[in-house]
């Protein structure tokens, strides 16, 4: 299955692009998808344990997803 | 009355005391976050403001609904604006409106604090020297 990954701020600077498209086995979850993006990651420029957003709510990582499902990853916050 | 709004264009404060304005009313609380000259020692020339809109307007209205209902009857309106903001622009804006001043001014604090912990809004900060930096995520 394929899941959309969003990236924002810090991280969207980090992967130079503000999504990427990751192909998982079905039943995967969270942490598959925060394992798989690691791998990705320019010089180690992701903490080991972001949060995570699924279809725009905040999700914990044995959430499993499902195929078309918006995964996004979410950068310390700073509004205000 | 609970309205939150994320938007791009200038925020008038003013017409968020008038929204939550009401004569059951004694207390209006109101928070203006406003850019400032400089963070950390290092002179800011302004901010721009990213989200993750559809989520974070979803958290904002939550966070609004969350007040009204733990110090009701609250009225509650808040904007967070998005995009490039110069020296003293308000980047977010809170009226709270109640019979009393103790639910309106906590009720004002308590969303101003929820959009610090989880609403998903970054900040870049433009210096003086022209660099610029994501606030918080310095190393990450």
């Amino acid at each position: 299955m394929t899941v959309t990954v969003l990236l924002f701020a810090s991280f969207a600077d980090a992967f130079g692009r503000s999504s990427v498209e990751l192909t998982l086995d079905s039943g995967a979850t969270v942490a598959d998808v925060v394992d798989q993006l690691s791998t990705l990651a320019p010089d180690d420029r992701l903490p080991p344990r972001p949060l995570v957003a699924v279809n725009a709510e905040y999700a914990e990582y044995d959430v499993r997803l499902n195929s078309g499902d918006e995964v996004a990853l979410i950068p310390p916050v700073a509004g205000g | 009355m609970i309205r939150a709004a994320l938007v791009s264009h200038p925020i008038d404060v003013g017409a968020l005391i008038a929204e939550v304005a009401d004569i059951s009313t004694g207390a209006t609380a109101v928070f203006a976050g406003t850019v400032r000259d400089a963070n950390e020692g290092r002179p800011v020339s302004g901010i721009e403001y990213t989200a993750y809109a559809t989520m974070a307007e979803r958290e904002l209205l939550r966070i609004a609904q969350e007040a009204a209902r733990q110090f009701a009857p609250l009225r509650v309106v808040v904007e967070h604006r998005l995009g490039s903001l110069e020296l003293g622009d308000v980047s977010v804006g809170i009226a709270t409106a109640h019979a009393h001043r103790g639910p309106a001014i906590e009720g004002m604090r308590f969303v101003i604090e929820e959009i610090k912990r989880r609403v998903p809004i970054w900040k870049r900060e433009c210096y003086v020297d022209g660099t610029r930096e994501w606030v918080n995520q310095v190393g990450v």
